[in-house]
């Protein structure tokens, strides 16, 4: 089929175009970090208390830190094709094991805050639109207005006080029990527990975004002549707000979502931050302090391949509902 | 005025400037009401709210929340504002450029905001901050270089459209120069907008200021709302006050901006007010 | 002959506090079967509202019918539900629109678009469904059917996206047809088709059609009965021939008149001054292509393009859209670059030349644009607009003011309109302005883009009579670039056809109109709405305004 192909042609182009942006990134962090001041030996020395200069020589020539800036680039950029992201200093481990290691909170995390924050957020957009100016309509609105104007960290403190001080529903922080030892479904339940607060928390800003874009979304296409045309051929008004206007609607929703990605990931530091949630963002928070280069290094690339990553997805998805993407 | 009458008519957008008035005195009038630094101790710790002559209350440390929330508001409003200024600026001429001229400068700058949206943005500020050392002028800085990206989209797109506008064409015809006519034709046409998302984009800043502040990565010399709520968060338990309070100033101050902002577009924008 | 459907007193009310209570006022129409009622008249008269309202499709919950009653088949529709509304709706009167591209969905093929109209009316297996929607495909004689059924709307052209609207329309057999200006959007042979399909199929399934429009052309070729509406009221009723042979209405009367008829204007001796000769001009647009795999598109705007003007002459440049016309427009007043060729003002030839060389040539050759609204900055006071490009060759300010209150006078516009903005202008004074701007650098020559196509024909008639007057009084030579050879014939000493990028005749216009060398010329002349009318009555220019 002709469209099947056109579509895999703009993924193609899609993932094709991806690759500098990806390349970009690494170059602009491995040279941002460098403009730090101070390197993991220098921290490494401080937190020791003395270290001769001797020694952090030698450290620094062992870490290849003493080698011109474009050469460890080089390096740097050869092992990360050959997924060598280097070691953690501070760690004492290779930096793609750490990364391993938290990347699936995180993902976790992601995974359940977009299918909350879309799913809802068109949910409610569209209960919002389709009652235009009731009640149902403004208490949404004036839902999405507060959490959209709320910090995150703020809504997960309180989210605490409320659920997990004062009524005891949640727990108030970490992924999971490990005292209790679970296994099988019930660790899967103990995890899905504790992940209820902080996705909740991280989903509430985008919950109110996609909402308010559903909703103008929505009226902005029922105004369209299409509709006009299929209240002409006598469809049902059902069938003309699920089927015609919903999606079409969609199309900046889905878009959206995929912009959103990488700022999801931004919010989870906090997040992650609040509720001792043991993922990417708070291992990058600690590297940032501890000045683990590679570490950080490895995080932000991870970071914008998962990025990279899940806009493909979206975009796979946008294709398959707008059939005009070859203008894209 | 035309334009207050429109705006007026949004009934939430004037309680939203009321709001923002409220904060703003209250920035300006915090060394009136509370002299001292904020951070200093001003007597008992851990005061709930109303007691020891504490409004708000007080923290671990014996500092006033309420001295707290009154200095924050100029911090989230200066840096807020400032950073906005910045990001604006620079998101205007990089649009304007790249809009008005296409080509390589386009195409470089649609590249360059493609890897900003890839980037998780707060993620990049906070190693702004963390590598410029925290600072009034790190955090503007860190702020503005993460929301410049939107402006400059914005400000392309207009001007992509209306550089191809009959106007601006017949303007070519004269034989005006470039500059005159981004200055002059076009950017007059696109004011509205950038003045819309420039409101919301300060909103914006504030959140972000507010979370590298949680973070610890505030100034350490400036009272911050963010710095207020992380500092508390190890009370949760034993004293709510010292994050509730800050946390409300903050929704409170971005939601009058939101509601401002929305007040904004309804007025300014000309599609609007054309058909109703 | 039965009465299909009878509009009583029917007043369309308006939101409270705007200019008018109505947009229709007391409106009485009614429709036969089998004939097509042409309801015909300048923008804003209410001629769509009328349409919408019949179905119950007004714009809710402002517009609404405030009085009156439309009677179908004994059954008042003014008053019947949502749901019985529904019930009739695509069944028994149908509509179709003048955007087919907007008035599709863009996410949904033609298939399943037309398949809703069966699943919402009548109970049949799917395989039936599709393959009456195949045949009605067959019927409305789009080329591929069996294609056209899984394609989107954006893979079809406008002319079979506006069949394929038809189709749908059609599919329930239904007694009405509402059609609103649906062949507005499309080129003038696509139209002559599409009209003569809306024809054809109208005769043979005794559908009774109300056809909105606003071409005089259009009701001449297709009409029984004509309606005339003027600010929202039925002015004039009767046959085709009783309206346009005899109208009696001071209204129709005027726009019969300000219908340009196909009757060239009278030759005038053409000077021997050559002020421009383009030569072989030549411009392709590439687009598309890359790495991974996509044709690349490649269109020649303009191929070979050859043209002259003389002092004083009017050449019109006519085609269809994508042939070329507004490219060597653009390129002649250098908005665009052509990559080869010649573009000769006097001596110098202006195609090689720099910004800054240009720069003191640009005066010379002036541009009046399309669009009345988006060719005028919303930011500017019309003084200004005028008064820049003076200014901008040395004259000081007060001379500039002096040159545009001079130049609005001549333009018919008082000398208020100096300080007020764009905004406060109707189409057609708008136009006027532009036109002023234009003559503010005392050009020699004038490239006037589409200027009247986005005016209503009476305000039309007025800015054709300016520029004629304009041409004579300044001595300008002026290129006239134009889809309407109704148009062309009023203004234009000689006429370019153009298709697809290239000039496929060039002479006088009478001599071309009456004796046309090229096959796509002869087509063109054929397809000109109305031409058996409005050729036969000799109604020269300078009487219409």
């Amino acid at each position: 089929m002709e469209s099947s192909q056109r579509r895999t042609r703009y993924v193609l182009k899609r993932l094709f175009q991806a690759i500098p942006i990806v390349f970009a990134i690494v170059v602009l962090n491995f040279f941002l970090l460098q403009l730090a001041e101070g390197d993991a030996v220098d921290v490494l020395a401080g937190e020791a208390g003395a270290a001769t200069p001797e020694y952090m020589a030698e450290l620094r020539e062992k870490f290849g830190l003493d080698k011109p800036l474009v050469v460890q680039l080089g390096v740097y950029l050869k092992n990360v094709v050959m997924l060598d992201l280097g070691y953690s200093f501070r760690h004492d481990m290779p930096v793609s094991e750490l990364i391993f290691d938290r990347f699936f909170p995180t993902l976790l995390l992601m995974t359940s805050t977009i299918l909350l924050a879309v799913g809802f957020g068109i949910v409610l957009g569209l209960v919002a639109a389709s009652g235009l100016n009731t009640w149902r309509d403004t208490v949404i609105s004036i839902f999405a207005l507060i959490t959209y104007a709320t910090p995150l960290f703020w809504v997960g403190l309180m989210l605490i006080v409320v659920f997990s001080l004062n009524l005891g529903w949640f727990p108030t922080s970490g992924m999971e029990n490990f005292a209790m030892f679970y296994e099988g479904w019930d660790r899967v339940l103990d995890i899905a527990h504790h992940l209820v607060l902080p996705t909740i928390t991280l989903s509430l800003f985008y919950l109110a975004l996609y909402t308010r874009l559903m909703r103008a979304s929505m009226l902005e296409q029922a105004g369209q002549d299409y509709v006009t045309t299929a209240r002409a051929k006598g469809v049902t008004e059902r069938r003309i707000v699920f089927v015609h206007v919903l999606r079409n609607a969609l199309l900046p929703v889905v878009t959206m979502a995929g912009v959103q990605v990488g700022a999801l990931i931004g919010g989870s530091v906090i997040v992650e931050s609040v509720f001792a949630w043991p993922g990417l963002g708070m291992l990058a928070f600690e590297a940032l302090f501890a000045r683990d280069l590679n570490l950080l290094l490895g995080i932000f690339l991870l970071s914008a391949i998962l990025v990279v990553a899940v806009n493909l997805i979206v975009d796979i998805i946008y294709s398959t509902l707008d059939p005009r993407i070859e203008m894209a | 005025m035309q334009f207050w009458r429109l705006f007026s008519r949004n009934r939430s957008a004037v309680m939203g400037m009321f709001i923002l008035i409220a904060i703003f005195l209250m920035a300006i009038s915090a060394p009136l009401f509370f002299p001292a630094d904020p951070f200093s101790l001003a007597g008992q710790s851990m005061s709930p709210p109303g007691a020891n002559g504490f409004l708000l209350g007080s923290d671990s440390l014996g500092r006033d929340v309420a001295a707290g929330i009154a200095h924050g508001a100029k911090t989230s409003l200066l840096i807020g504002l400032l950073a906005t200024l910045v990001a604006v600026f620079v998101g205007v001429i990089m649009g304007a450029l790249a809009g008005y001229y296409g080509g390589v400068i386009d195409n470089l700058l649609m590249r360059t905001t493609e890897m900003f949206q890839t980037i998780p943005s707060f993620l990049f500020a906070i190693l702004l901050v963390a590598i410029m050392k925290p600072s009034i002028e790190s955090i503007v800085i860190a702020i503005a270089v993460v929301s410049w990206p939107a402006v400059a989209r914005l400000v392309r797109g207009e001007f992509l459209s209306l550089r191809n506008r009959e106007f601006v064409q017949a303007c070519h015809t004269l034989g005006m120069g470039d500059v005159r006519i981004m200055l002059g034709e076009i950017l007059p046409n696109c004011l509205s907008p950038i003045i819309v998302i420039g409101s919301l984009m300060v909103a914006t800043a504030i959140l972000i200021e507010s979370g590298l502040a949680f973070l610890g990565l505030g100034d350490p010399n400036i009272m911050s709302w963010g710095f207020q709520i992380g500092a508390g968060r190890t009370l949760l338990r034993s004293a709510w006050w010292v994050c509730t309070f800050p946390g409300i100033a903050i929704l409170l101050t971005v939601l009058a901006i939101n509601l401002v902002g929305e007040g904004l577009n309804d007025a300014l924008n000309p599609r609007l007010r054309d058909r109703s | 002959m039965t009465r299909l459907l009878d509009i009583k007193d029917l007043h369309v009310g308006l939101p409270a506090g705007g200019q008018r209570k109505y947009a229709v006022e007391a409106a009485n129409l009614h429709l036969n079967d089998n004939e097509i009622l042409c309801v015909v008249g300048e923008s804003g008269s209410g001629k769509s509202l009328t349409a919408r309202a019949i179905m119950g499709l007004l714009p809710k919950p402002h517009v609404h019918i405030a009085k009156g009653s439309v009677t179908f088949q004994g059954e008042d529709l003014a008053a019947a539900s949502e749901a019985r509304l529904r019930d009739i709706r695509g069944s028994e009167i149908s509509m179709i629109f003048q955007e087919p591209m907007t008035a599709l969905n863009p996410v949904m093929t033609i298939g399943n678009q037309i398949d809703e109209v069966f699943r919402f009316h009548e109970k049949m297996p799917a395989q039936e469904r599709r393959s009456r929607a195949l045949k009605l495909l067959q019927d409305v004689q789009l080329p591929d059917p069996e294609q056209a059924l899984g394609a989107y709307p954006h893979q079809l052209s406008g002319g079979q996206r506006q069949r394929a609207m038809i189709a749908m329309a059609l599919a329930l057999d239904p007694k009405i047809l509402i059609a609103d200006e649906p062949t507005t959007a499309l080129d003038v042979t696509t139209q002559a088709q599409v009209l003569r399909l809306i024809k054809q199929m109208q005769e043979s399934h005794g559908t009774g059609v109300v056809f909105i429009t606003h071409d005089f052309g259009v009701v001449a070729d297709i009409a029984d009965r004509v309606a005339v509406m003027q600010n929202g009221l039925v002015v004039e009723t009767g046959t085709t021939d009783e309206v346009l042979r005899r109208p009696t209405h001071p209204y129709t009367q005027a726009l019969m008149a300000a219908v340009p008829s196909l009757i060239p204007r009278p030759p005038r001796p053409r000077a021997e001054e050559r002020v421009l000769r383009v030569n072989a001009l030549t411009k392709t647009y590439r687009s598309g292509g890359g790495l991974l795999g996509g044709k690349a598109r490649v269109v020649h705007a303009a191929k070979q393009v050859t043209l002259d003007l003389t002092r004083g002459e009017t050449l019109g440049i006519v085609g269809e859209s994508g042939s070329g016309k507004s490219t060597v427009a653009r390129c002649i007043v250098r908005l665009t670059d052509a990559e080869a060729g010649e573009i000769l003002l006097g001596d110098t030839d202006l195609r090689p030349l720099g910004r800054a060389a240009m720069r003191p040539h640009r005066a010379k050759i002036q541009m009046v644009f399309q669009d009345p609204f988006a060719s005028l900055n919303p930011r500017a006071k019309v003084g200004r607009i005028i008064a820049q490009g003076p200014e901008m060759y040395g004259a000081s300010s007060a001379e500039a003011r002096d040159k545009a209150l001079e130049l609005l006078k001549i333009v018919g516009l008082d000398d208020r309109a100096y300080d007020r903005f764009p905004h406060e202008f109707s189409g057609g004074q708008r136009q006027r302005i532009g036109i002023a701007r234009a003559l503010a650098l005392e050009p020699q020559i004038l490239v006037a883009d589409e200027p009247v196509s986005a005016l209503d024909v009476s305000i039309q008639a007025q800015i054709l009579t300016l520029l004629d007057e304009i041409r004579d009084r300044m001595n300008l030579s002026m290129i006239f670039i134009t889809h309407d050879l109704r148009v062309a014939a009023q203004v234009c000493d000689r006429i370019a056809v153009m298709q697809r990028g290239e000039v496929v005749e060039i002479g006088p216009t009478a001599e071309l109109f009456a004796n046309p060398q090229h096959s796509y010329t002869t087509e063109l002349l054929a397809a000109v709405p109305g031409k058996g009318w409005f050729a036969s009555e000799t109604k020269p220019l300078t009487e219409a305004s």
